[in-house]
Protein backbone atom coordinates (compact mmCIF):
# COMPACT_ATOMS: atom_id res chain seq x y z
CA UNK A 1 0.00 0.00 0.00
CA UNK A 2 2.85 2.39 0.81
CA UNK A 3 3.65 4.45 -2.30
CA UNK A 4 6.47 6.91 -2.82
CA UNK A 5 6.49 9.60 -0.12
CA UNK A 6 4.32 12.52 -1.13
CA UNK A 7 6.12 15.35 -2.89
CA UNK A 8 5.10 18.57 -1.19
CA UNK A 9 4.17 21.10 -3.89
CA UNK A 10 6.08 24.35 -3.50
CA UNK A 11 3.88 27.07 -1.99
CA UNK A 12 3.61 30.13 -4.20
CA UNK A 13 3.84 33.16 -1.91
CA UNK A 14 2.55 36.57 -3.00
CA UNK A 15 3.75 39.99 -1.94
CA UNK A 16 1.39 39.95 1.03
CA UNK A 17 2.53 36.64 2.52
CA UNK A 18 6.17 36.30 1.39
CA UNK A 19 7.30 37.17 4.93
CA UNK A 20 5.47 34.11 6.30
CA UNK A 21 7.62 31.87 4.13
CA UNK A 22 10.80 33.86 4.85
CA UNK A 23 10.13 33.19 8.54
CA UNK A 24 9.32 29.52 7.80
CA UNK A 25 12.77 29.18 6.22
CA UNK A 26 14.19 30.26 9.61
CA UNK A 27 11.98 27.75 11.47
CA UNK A 28 9.48 30.34 12.69
CA UNK A 29 5.67 30.02 12.43
CA UNK A 30 3.93 33.38 12.07
CA UNK A 31 0.28 34.04 12.87
CA UNK A 32 -1.75 37.21 12.51
CA UNK A 33 -2.38 39.37 15.56
CA UNK A 34 -4.71 42.36 15.67
CA UNK A 35 -3.93 45.08 18.21
CA UNK A 36 -7.26 46.82 17.55
CA UNK A 37 -9.57 43.91 18.53
CA UNK A 38 -6.98 41.79 20.27
CA UNK A 39 -7.70 38.61 18.32
CA UNK A 40 -5.19 36.32 16.59
CA UNK A 41 -5.91 34.56 13.29
CA UNK A 42 -4.47 32.07 10.81
CA UNK A 43 -3.65 32.14 7.95
CA UNK A 44 -2.16 35.60 8.54
CA UNK A 45 -3.31 38.46 6.31
CA UNK A 46 -2.77 42.19 6.00
CA UNK A 47 -6.12 43.24 7.48
CA UNK A 48 -7.81 41.57 10.45
CA UNK A 49 -10.71 39.27 9.41
CA UNK A 50 -12.63 40.36 12.53
CA UNK A 51 -12.30 44.16 12.39
CA UNK A 52 -10.29 45.06 9.24
CA UNK A 53 -7.55 46.85 11.17
CA UNK A 54 -3.96 46.38 10.01
CA UNK A 55 -2.37 43.36 11.67
CA UNK A 56 1.00 42.45 13.13
CA UNK A 57 2.44 39.05 12.24
CA UNK A 58 3.79 37.47 15.40
CA UNK A 59 5.70 34.34 16.28
CA UNK A 60 3.63 31.34 17.42
CA UNK A 61 5.10 28.88 19.91
CA UNK A 62 4.10 26.26 17.31
CA UNK A 63 2.34 23.97 19.79
CA UNK A 64 -1.25 22.78 19.83
CA UNK A 65 -3.57 19.82 19.54
CA UNK A 66 -5.23 17.91 16.73
CA UNK A 67 -8.81 19.16 16.21
CA UNK A 68 -9.57 16.65 13.47
CA UNK A 69 -7.72 14.54 10.94
CA UNK A 70 -8.17 12.25 7.95
CA UNK A 71 -5.52 9.95 6.54
CA UNK A 72 -5.68 9.56 2.76
CA UNK A 73 -5.29 5.87 1.93
CA UNK A 74 -5.41 5.90 -1.86
CA UNK A 75 -3.64 7.64 -4.71
CA UNK A 76 -0.23 9.23 -5.17
CA UNK A 77 1.68 9.92 -1.98
CA UNK A 78 -0.70 7.97 0.27
CA UNK A 79 -0.82 7.57 3.14
CA UNK A 80 -0.66 11.14 4.36
CA UNK A 81 -2.68 12.87 7.04
CA UNK A 82 -4.60 16.11 6.57
CA UNK A 83 -5.46 17.77 9.87
CA UNK A 84 -6.60 20.87 11.63
CA UNK A 85 -4.32 21.73 14.53
CA UNK A 86 -5.62 24.24 17.07
CA UNK A 87 -2.66 26.33 18.22
CA UNK A 88 -2.35 27.18 21.90
CA UNK A 89 -2.73 30.83 20.83
CA UNK A 90 -6.23 30.00 19.48
CA UNK A 91 -6.31 29.78 15.68
CA UNK A 92 -6.73 26.48 13.84
CA UNK A 93 -4.20 25.62 11.12
CA UNK A 94 -4.92 23.39 8.12
CA UNK A 95 -1.82 21.21 7.88
CA UNK A 96 -0.39 17.70 7.66
CA UNK A 97 0.71 15.52 10.54
CA UNK A 98 4.21 14.19 9.84
CA UNK A 99 4.40 10.61 11.12
CA UNK A 100 5.33 7.10 10.08
CA UNK A 101 2.39 5.75 12.09
CA UNK A 102 -0.82 7.53 11.05
CA UNK A 103 -2.97 4.90 12.78
CA UNK A 104 -1.65 6.06 16.16
CA UNK A 105 -2.91 9.63 15.70
CA UNK A 106 -6.04 10.86 17.44
CA UNK A 107 -8.14 13.95 18.02
CA UNK A 108 -6.92 15.89 21.05
CA UNK A 109 -3.32 14.71 20.63
CA UNK A 110 -0.57 17.25 21.40
CA UNK A 111 1.59 18.21 18.42
CA UNK A 112 4.36 20.70 17.59
CA UNK A 113 5.31 22.41 14.36
CA UNK A 114 7.96 20.82 12.17
CA UNK A 115 9.03 22.63 9.03
CA UNK A 116 9.19 20.25 6.08
CA UNK A 117 10.97 20.85 2.76
CA UNK A 118 8.77 21.43 -0.27
CA UNK A 119 9.58 20.52 -3.86
CA UNK A 120 11.72 23.47 -4.89
CA UNK A 121 10.09 26.08 -2.64
CA UNK A 122 10.15 27.28 0.96
CA UNK A 123 9.52 24.80 3.81
CA UNK A 124 5.95 24.28 5.00
CA UNK A 125 4.61 24.09 8.57
CA UNK A 126 3.60 20.50 9.28
CA UNK A 127 3.05 19.22 12.80
CA UNK A 128 4.32 16.09 14.56
CA UNK A 129 3.34 14.37 17.81
CA UNK A 130 4.96 16.30 20.68
CA UNK B 1 -40.09 41.44 -0.20
CA UNK B 2 -40.27 37.70 -0.63
CA UNK B 3 -39.86 35.33 -3.55
CA UNK B 4 -42.66 33.13 -2.24
CA UNK B 5 -44.91 32.20 -5.17
CA UNK B 6 -43.16 34.76 -7.40
CA UNK B 7 -41.54 32.08 -9.57
CA UNK B 8 -42.12 28.50 -10.69
CA UNK B 9 -39.85 25.72 -11.90
CA UNK B 10 -41.39 24.93 -15.27
CA UNK B 11 -38.64 22.74 -16.65
CA UNK B 12 -36.24 20.17 -15.21
CA UNK B 13 -33.94 18.02 -17.31
CA UNK B 14 -31.18 15.57 -16.39
CA UNK B 15 -28.91 14.52 -19.25
CA UNK B 16 -29.10 10.71 -19.55
CA UNK B 17 -25.38 10.29 -20.22
CA UNK B 18 -22.90 9.38 -17.52
CA UNK B 19 -19.92 9.00 -19.89
CA UNK B 20 -19.48 11.40 -22.80
CA UNK B 21 -16.09 10.96 -24.50
CA UNK B 22 -17.50 12.14 -27.84
CA UNK B 23 -19.24 15.34 -26.75
CA UNK B 24 -17.76 18.71 -25.75
CA UNK B 25 -18.73 20.39 -22.50
CA UNK B 26 -20.48 23.30 -24.31
CA UNK B 27 -22.36 20.69 -26.35
CA UNK B 28 -23.58 19.02 -23.17
CA UNK B 29 -24.76 22.42 -21.88
CA UNK B 30 -26.65 22.92 -25.15
CA UNK B 31 -28.22 19.45 -25.03
CA UNK B 32 -29.36 20.14 -21.47
CA UNK B 33 -30.82 23.49 -22.55
CA UNK B 34 -32.68 21.82 -25.42
CA UNK B 35 -33.91 19.10 -23.09
CA UNK B 36 -35.27 21.47 -20.47
CA UNK B 37 -37.02 23.66 -23.06
CA UNK B 38 -38.73 20.56 -24.46
CA UNK B 39 -39.71 19.49 -20.95
CA UNK B 40 -41.39 22.82 -20.28
CA UNK B 41 -42.82 23.33 -23.76
CA UNK B 42 -40.87 26.55 -24.32
CA UNK B 43 -38.45 27.62 -27.06
CA UNK B 44 -35.03 29.22 -27.22
CA UNK B 45 -36.62 32.57 -28.05
CA UNK B 46 -38.58 32.52 -24.79
CA UNK B 47 -35.43 32.57 -22.64
CA UNK B 48 -34.54 36.03 -21.33
CA UNK B 49 -32.33 35.12 -18.37
CA UNK B 50 -29.29 32.81 -18.12
CA UNK B 51 -27.55 31.39 -15.08
CA UNK B 52 -24.34 29.35 -14.96
CA UNK B 53 -21.48 28.63 -12.56
CA UNK B 54 -17.82 27.70 -12.77
CA UNK B 55 -18.41 24.60 -14.90
CA UNK B 56 -19.52 26.77 -17.85
CA UNK B 57 -16.52 27.09 -20.18
CA UNK B 58 -15.37 30.55 -21.13
CA UNK B 59 -15.80 34.02 -19.74
CA UNK B 60 -18.62 34.00 -17.20
CA UNK B 61 -21.91 33.54 -18.97
CA UNK B 62 -20.87 35.48 -22.03
CA UNK B 63 -19.32 32.59 -23.96
CA UNK B 64 -22.25 30.29 -23.25
CA UNK B 65 -24.93 32.92 -23.97
CA UNK B 66 -23.34 33.46 -27.38
CA UNK B 67 -22.77 29.73 -28.03
CA UNK B 68 -26.36 28.84 -27.09
CA UNK B 69 -27.76 31.68 -29.18
CA UNK B 70 -29.54 33.34 -26.28
CA UNK B 71 -30.74 36.93 -26.09
CA UNK B 72 -31.05 37.77 -22.41
CA UNK B 73 -31.74 40.81 -20.29
CA UNK B 74 -30.48 39.23 -17.06
CA UNK B 75 -27.50 36.98 -16.26
CA UNK B 76 -25.83 35.68 -13.12
CA UNK B 77 -22.81 33.41 -12.73
CA UNK B 78 -22.64 33.13 -8.95
CA UNK B 79 -20.20 30.37 -8.04
CA UNK B 80 -20.72 28.31 -4.89
CA UNK B 81 -19.47 24.99 -6.26
CA UNK B 82 -21.99 22.18 -6.45
CA UNK B 83 -24.63 24.19 -4.58
CA UNK B 84 -24.61 26.94 -7.24
CA UNK B 85 -27.64 25.69 -9.18
CA UNK B 86 -29.86 25.51 -6.10
CA UNK B 87 -28.82 29.08 -5.34
CA UNK B 88 -29.43 30.05 -8.98
CA UNK B 89 -33.09 29.05 -8.63
CA UNK B 90 -33.36 31.51 -5.76
CA UNK B 91 -31.53 34.26 -7.64
CA UNK B 92 -33.68 33.62 -10.71
CA UNK B 93 -36.81 33.92 -8.58
CA UNK B 94 -35.49 37.23 -7.21
CA UNK B 95 -34.82 38.51 -10.73
CA UNK B 96 -38.27 37.42 -11.89
CA UNK B 97 -39.93 39.01 -8.85
CA UNK B 98 -38.10 42.26 -9.68
CA UNK B 99 -39.23 42.08 -13.30
CA UNK B 100 -35.74 41.59 -14.74
CA UNK B 101 -36.58 38.39 -16.64
CA UNK B 102 -39.47 35.96 -17.02
CA UNK B 103 -37.85 32.74 -18.30
CA UNK B 104 -34.53 31.95 -16.65
CA UNK B 105 -32.40 29.09 -17.95
CA UNK B 106 -29.88 27.39 -15.62
CA UNK B 107 -27.38 24.90 -17.07
CA UNK B 108 -24.67 22.65 -15.67
CA UNK B 109 -22.45 20.23 -17.58
CA UNK B 110 -19.01 18.69 -17.51
CA UNK B 111 -16.85 15.68 -18.31
CA UNK B 112 -14.70 14.77 -15.30
CA UNK B 113 -14.57 11.11 -16.47
CA UNK B 114 -13.46 11.99 -20.00
CA UNK B 115 -10.98 14.82 -19.51
CA UNK B 116 -8.59 15.87 -16.74
CA UNK B 117 -10.37 17.56 -13.87
CA UNK B 118 -8.43 20.36 -12.19
CA UNK B 119 -9.12 21.56 -8.72
CA UNK B 120 -7.55 24.57 -7.07
CA UNK B 121 -7.94 28.28 -7.51
CA UNK B 122 -4.70 30.02 -8.49
CA UNK B 123 -4.37 33.31 -6.66
CA UNK B 124 -6.84 32.45 -3.90
CA UNK B 125 -5.79 34.18 -0.66
CA UNK B 126 -5.42 30.83 1.10
CA UNK B 127 -3.47 29.21 -1.73
CA UNK B 128 0.10 29.53 -0.41
CA UNK B 129 -0.95 28.36 3.06
CA UNK B 130 -3.08 25.38 2.07
CA UNK B 131 -2.42 24.11 -1.46
CA UNK B 132 0.65 22.12 -0.38
CA UNK B 133 -1.30 20.18 2.25
CA UNK B 134 -2.93 17.74 -0.17
CA UNK B 135 -6.50 18.69 0.70
CA UNK B 136 -9.11 16.99 -1.48
CA UNK B 137 -12.82 16.68 -1.00
CA UNK B 138 -12.27 13.17 0.42
CA UNK B 139 -10.00 14.15 3.30
CA UNK B 140 -11.73 17.49 3.91
CA UNK B 141 -15.09 15.76 4.36
CA UNK B 142 -13.24 12.96 6.15
CA UNK B 143 -12.15 15.44 8.82
CA UNK B 144 -15.78 16.49 9.29
CA UNK B 145 -16.85 12.87 9.69
CA UNK B 146 -14.02 12.16 12.14
CA UNK B 147 -14.94 15.17 14.25
CA UNK B 148 -18.67 14.27 14.17
CA UNK B 149 -17.79 10.78 15.40
CA UNK B 150 -15.59 12.28 18.15
CA UNK B 151 -18.17 14.79 19.35
CA UNK B 152 -21.37 12.77 18.92
CA UNK B 153 -20.45 9.10 18.77
CA UNK B 154 -21.62 8.80 15.17
CA UNK B 155 -20.60 5.47 13.62
CA UNK B 156 -19.53 4.23 10.20
CA UNK B 157 -22.54 1.89 10.31
CA UNK B 158 -24.88 4.87 10.64
CA UNK B 159 -23.21 6.69 7.74
CA UNK B 160 -23.49 3.51 5.68
CA UNK B 161 -27.29 3.58 6.04
CA UNK B 162 -27.31 6.72 3.88
CA UNK B 163 -25.66 4.81 1.04
CA UNK B 164 -27.98 1.84 1.58
CA UNK B 165 -31.01 4.12 1.18
CA UNK B 166 -29.58 5.76 -1.96
CA UNK B 167 -28.81 2.37 -3.52
CA UNK B 168 -32.27 1.08 -2.67
CA UNK B 169 -33.67 3.95 -4.76
CA UNK B 170 -31.07 3.72 -7.56
CA UNK B 171 -32.12 0.17 -8.50
CA UNK B 172 -35.19 1.71 -10.17
CA UNK B 173 -33.29 4.36 -12.15
CA UNK B 174 -32.17 2.98 -15.53
CA UNK B 175 -29.70 5.86 -15.96
CA UNK B 176 -28.03 5.43 -12.54
CA UNK B 177 -24.31 4.64 -12.62
CA UNK B 178 -24.62 2.22 -9.68
CA UNK B 179 -27.85 0.19 -9.57
CA UNK B 180 -26.88 -2.61 -7.20
CA UNK B 181 -28.52 -2.47 -3.78
CA UNK B 182 -25.82 -2.53 -1.12
CA UNK B 183 -25.81 -3.40 2.57
CA UNK B 184 -24.21 -1.70 5.55
CA UNK B 185 -21.57 -4.43 5.48
CA UNK B 186 -20.83 -3.73 1.80
CA UNK B 187 -20.09 -0.11 2.68
CA UNK B 188 -17.89 -1.01 5.65
CA UNK B 189 -16.02 -3.63 3.62
CA UNK B 190 -15.30 -1.29 0.72
CA UNK B 191 -11.75 0.14 0.62
CA UNK B 192 -10.93 3.01 2.94
CA UNK B 193 -10.38 6.15 0.86
CA UNK B 194 -9.67 8.74 3.55
CA UNK B 195 -10.51 7.92 7.17
CA UNK B 196 -13.27 7.36 8.09
CA UNK B 197 -14.84 7.48 4.61
CA UNK B 198 -14.94 4.26 2.58
CA UNK B 199 -15.28 4.08 -1.18
CA UNK B 200 -19.04 3.53 -0.84
CA UNK B 201 -19.32 6.64 1.36
CA UNK B 202 -18.27 8.65 -1.72
CA UNK B 203 -20.38 9.80 -4.66
CA UNK B 204 -19.84 8.71 -8.24
CA UNK B 205 -17.80 10.66 -10.79
CA UNK B 206 -19.88 11.20 -13.92
CA UNK B 207 -19.94 13.11 -17.17
CA UNK B 208 -23.22 14.79 -17.96
CA UNK B 209 -25.29 17.71 -16.83
CA UNK B 210 -28.70 19.15 -16.24
CA UNK B 211 -30.82 22.22 -16.70
CA UNK B 212 -33.71 24.06 -15.06
CA UNK B 213 -36.18 26.69 -16.19
CA UNK B 214 -37.45 29.15 -13.60
CA UNK B 215 -40.34 31.21 -14.92
CA UNK B 216 -42.78 33.93 -13.94
CA UNK B 217 -46.22 32.82 -12.64
CA UNK B 218 -48.06 33.86 -15.80
CA UNK B 219 -45.62 31.83 -17.93
CA UNK B 220 -45.96 28.78 -15.67
CA UNK B 221 -49.74 28.94 -15.80
CA UNK B 222 -49.71 29.11 -19.62
CA UNK B 223 -47.86 25.78 -19.87
CA UNK B 224 -49.18 22.23 -19.71
CA UNK B 225 -46.94 21.18 -16.84
CA UNK B 226 -47.74 20.74 -13.15
CA UNK B 227 -47.12 23.92 -11.14
CA UNK B 228 -44.05 23.73 -8.92
CA UNK B 229 -43.66 26.97 -6.98
CA UNK B 230 -40.53 28.33 -5.34
CA UNK B 231 -41.87 28.86 -1.85
CA UNK B 232 -38.73 29.77 0.08
CA UNK B 233 -34.96 29.93 -0.30
CA UNK B 234 -31.82 30.52 1.69
CA UNK B 235 -28.09 30.70 1.07
CA UNK B 236 -24.89 31.11 3.06
CA UNK B 237 -21.10 30.82 2.77
CA UNK B 238 -18.93 29.60 5.62
CA UNK B 239 -15.23 29.15 6.26
CA UNK B 240 -12.81 28.84 9.17
CA UNK B 241 -12.59 32.68 9.29
CA UNK B 242 -9.08 33.16 10.51
CA UNK B 243 -9.07 29.74 12.15
CA UNK B 244 -11.12 31.16 15.04
CA UNK B 245 -14.54 29.98 13.86
CA UNK B 246 -13.72 26.42 12.90
CA UNK B 247 -16.72 24.15 13.36
CA UNK B 248 -16.44 21.01 11.27
CA UNK B 249 -19.77 19.53 12.34
CA UNK B 250 -22.02 22.44 11.36
CA UNK B 251 -22.41 23.60 7.77
CA UNK B 252 -23.65 26.79 6.16
CA UNK B 253 -26.96 24.91 5.74
CA UNK B 254 -27.60 25.84 9.39
CA UNK B 255 -28.18 29.33 7.96
CA UNK B 256 -29.63 28.56 4.51
CA UNK B 257 -32.06 25.90 5.77
CA UNK B 258 -33.84 27.89 8.49
CA UNK B 259 -33.95 30.91 6.16
CA UNK B 260 -35.66 28.85 3.47
CA UNK B 261 -38.18 27.36 5.89
CA UNK B 262 -38.91 30.80 7.38
CA UNK B 263 -39.59 32.30 3.97
CA UNK B 264 -41.75 29.32 3.04
CA UNK B 265 -43.67 29.55 6.30
CA UNK B 266 -43.29 25.85 7.01
CA UNK B 267 -41.18 23.43 9.02
CA UNK B 268 -38.96 20.44 8.25
CA UNK B 269 -41.73 18.18 9.55
CA UNK B 270 -43.98 19.45 6.72
CA UNK B 271 -41.63 18.08 4.04
CA UNK B 272 -42.88 15.00 2.18
CA UNK B 273 -39.56 14.54 0.35
CA UNK B 274 -35.98 15.81 0.71
CA UNK B 275 -33.20 16.13 -1.87
CA UNK B 276 -30.05 16.34 0.24
CA UNK B 277 -26.73 16.86 -1.55
CA UNK B 278 -24.74 13.67 -1.06
CA UNK B 279 -21.17 14.22 -2.19
CA UNK B 280 -20.38 11.92 0.74
CA UNK B 281 -22.56 10.21 3.30
CA UNK B 282 -21.41 12.65 6.00
CA UNK B 283 -22.63 15.57 3.84
CA UNK B 284 -26.19 14.26 4.15
CA UNK B 285 -25.99 13.63 7.88
CA UNK B 286 -24.71 17.12 8.72
CA UNK B 287 -27.27 18.85 6.48
CA UNK B 288 -30.16 16.86 8.00
CA UNK B 289 -29.12 18.18 11.41
CA UNK B 290 -28.53 21.72 10.15
CA UNK B 291 -31.93 21.87 8.43
CA UNK B 292 -33.59 20.79 11.66
CA UNK B 293 -34.79 17.30 10.72
CA UNK B 294 -33.12 16.23 13.96
CA UNK B 295 -30.97 17.86 16.61
CA UNK B 296 -27.22 18.34 16.21
CA UNK B 297 -25.52 15.06 17.01
CA UNK B 298 -28.61 12.92 16.38
CA UNK B 299 -28.10 12.54 12.63
CA UNK B 300 -26.61 9.08 13.00
CA UNK B 301 -29.66 7.74 14.78
CA UNK B 302 -31.95 9.61 12.35
CA UNK B 303 -30.55 7.97 9.21
CA UNK B 304 -30.15 4.46 10.64
CA UNK B 305 -32.41 1.51 9.90
CA UNK B 306 -33.65 2.76 6.56
CA UNK B 307 -35.28 5.98 7.71
CA UNK B 308 -34.39 7.68 4.40
CA UNK B 309 -35.87 4.93 2.19
CA UNK B 310 -39.00 5.87 0.26
CA UNK B 311 -42.02 3.85 1.31
CA UNK B 312 -40.63 2.65 4.64
CA UNK B 313 -38.66 5.51 6.18
CA UNK B 314 -39.98 8.74 7.67
CA UNK B 315 -38.03 11.00 5.28
CA UNK B 316 -37.70 9.75 1.69
CA UNK B 317 -34.52 11.27 0.24
CA UNK B 318 -32.71 11.28 -3.11
CA UNK B 319 -35.11 8.91 -4.80
CA UNK B 320 -33.09 9.03 -8.05
CA UNK B 321 -30.18 7.37 -6.23
CA UNK B 322 -28.50 10.72 -5.60
CA UNK B 323 -24.87 11.51 -6.14
CA UNK B 324 -23.96 8.39 -4.21
CA UNK B 325 -25.42 6.08 -6.88
CA UNK B 326 -27.03 7.93 -9.77
CA UNK B 327 -25.16 10.98 -11.02
CA UNK B 328 -22.77 13.72 -9.92
CA UNK B 329 -22.13 15.54 -13.18
CA UNK B 330 -18.95 17.65 -13.26
CA UNK B 331 -18.45 16.77 -9.58
CA UNK B 332 -21.34 19.14 -8.83
CA UNK B 333 -24.58 17.71 -7.51
CA UNK B 334 -26.85 20.67 -6.87
CA UNK B 335 -28.86 20.61 -10.05
CA UNK B 336 -29.80 16.93 -9.80
CA UNK B 337 -31.14 17.66 -6.32
CA UNK B 338 -33.61 20.19 -7.73
CA UNK B 339 -34.47 17.95 -10.69
CA UNK B 340 -35.50 14.97 -8.54
CA UNK B 341 -37.47 17.24 -6.19
CA UNK B 342 -39.38 18.55 -9.21
CA UNK B 343 -40.03 14.98 -10.40
CA UNK B 344 -41.44 14.10 -6.98
CA UNK B 345 -43.66 17.19 -6.84
CA UNK B 346 -44.95 16.51 -10.35
CA UNK B 347 -45.59 12.87 -9.51
CA UNK B 348 -43.07 11.86 -12.19
CA UNK B 349 -40.59 9.94 -10.04
CA UNK B 350 -40.31 6.18 -10.59
CA UNK B 351 -43.51 4.56 -9.22
CA UNK B 352 -41.46 2.42 -6.85
CA UNK B 353 -40.08 5.51 -5.11
CA UNK B 354 -42.76 8.15 -5.79
CA UNK B 355 -43.94 9.71 -2.53
CA UNK B 356 -47.78 9.71 -2.45
CA UNK B 357 -49.35 13.19 -2.49
CA UNK B 358 -45.97 14.88 -2.56
CA UNK B 359 -46.84 18.56 -2.29
CA UNK B 360 -43.91 19.99 -0.30
CA UNK B 361 -40.24 19.21 -0.79
CA UNK B 362 -36.86 20.60 0.16
CA UNK B 363 -33.72 20.62 -1.97
CA UNK B 364 -30.47 21.55 -0.26
CA UNK B 365 -26.81 21.42 -1.14
CA UNK B 366 -23.24 22.12 -0.10
CA UNK B 367 -20.60 23.31 -2.57
CA UNK B 368 -16.87 23.65 -2.16
CA UNK B 369 -15.27 21.75 0.71
CA UNK B 370 -17.33 21.25 3.83
CA UNK B 371 -14.26 21.12 6.06
CA UNK B 372 -12.63 24.22 4.64
CA UNK B 373 -14.78 26.85 2.91
CA UNK B 374 -18.14 26.09 1.37
CA UNK B 375 -21.46 27.47 0.24
CA UNK B 376 -24.93 26.17 1.03
CA UNK B 377 -28.26 26.77 -0.64
CA UNK B 378 -31.72 25.51 0.29
CA UNK B 379 -35.03 25.63 -1.58
CA UNK B 380 -38.52 24.81 -0.38
CA UNK B 381 -40.70 23.86 -3.35
CA UNK B 382 -44.46 23.37 -3.46
CA UNK B 383 -46.81 21.61 -5.84
CA UNK B 384 -49.81 23.85 -6.43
Amino acid sequence: MMSEPRKIPAPRPNVENQRFFDAAARGILLIGQCDACGRPHYYPRALCPFCMAETRWVESAGKGEIHSLSTMRRGAGAPYTLAYVTLDEGPAVLTNIATDDPDSLHIGQRVAVTFTPSDGGPPVPMFAPA
Amino acid sequence: MTIRNKAYIAGAFEHPTRLAPDKSTPQLHAECAAGVLADAGLSLQDVDGYFCAGDAPGFGGMSMIDYLGLKVRHTDSTETGGSSYILHVSHAAQAIAAGHCSVALITLAGRPRSEPFTRGRPGAPEEAFESWAGGTTHNSYGMCAARHMYEHGTTSEQLAWIKVAASTHAQYNPHAMLRDVVTVEDVLNSPMISDPLHRLDCCVVSDGGGALLVVAPEVAKSLKRPLVAVRGAGEAVKGPRGGMNLDLTTSAAAVSGPAAFAEAGCAPTDMKYASIYDSFTITVLIQLEDLGFCRKGEGGRFVADGNLISGTGKLPFNTDGGGLCNNHPMNRGGITKVIEAVRQLRGEAHPAVQVPNCDLAVATGIGGSLGVRHGAATLVLERQ
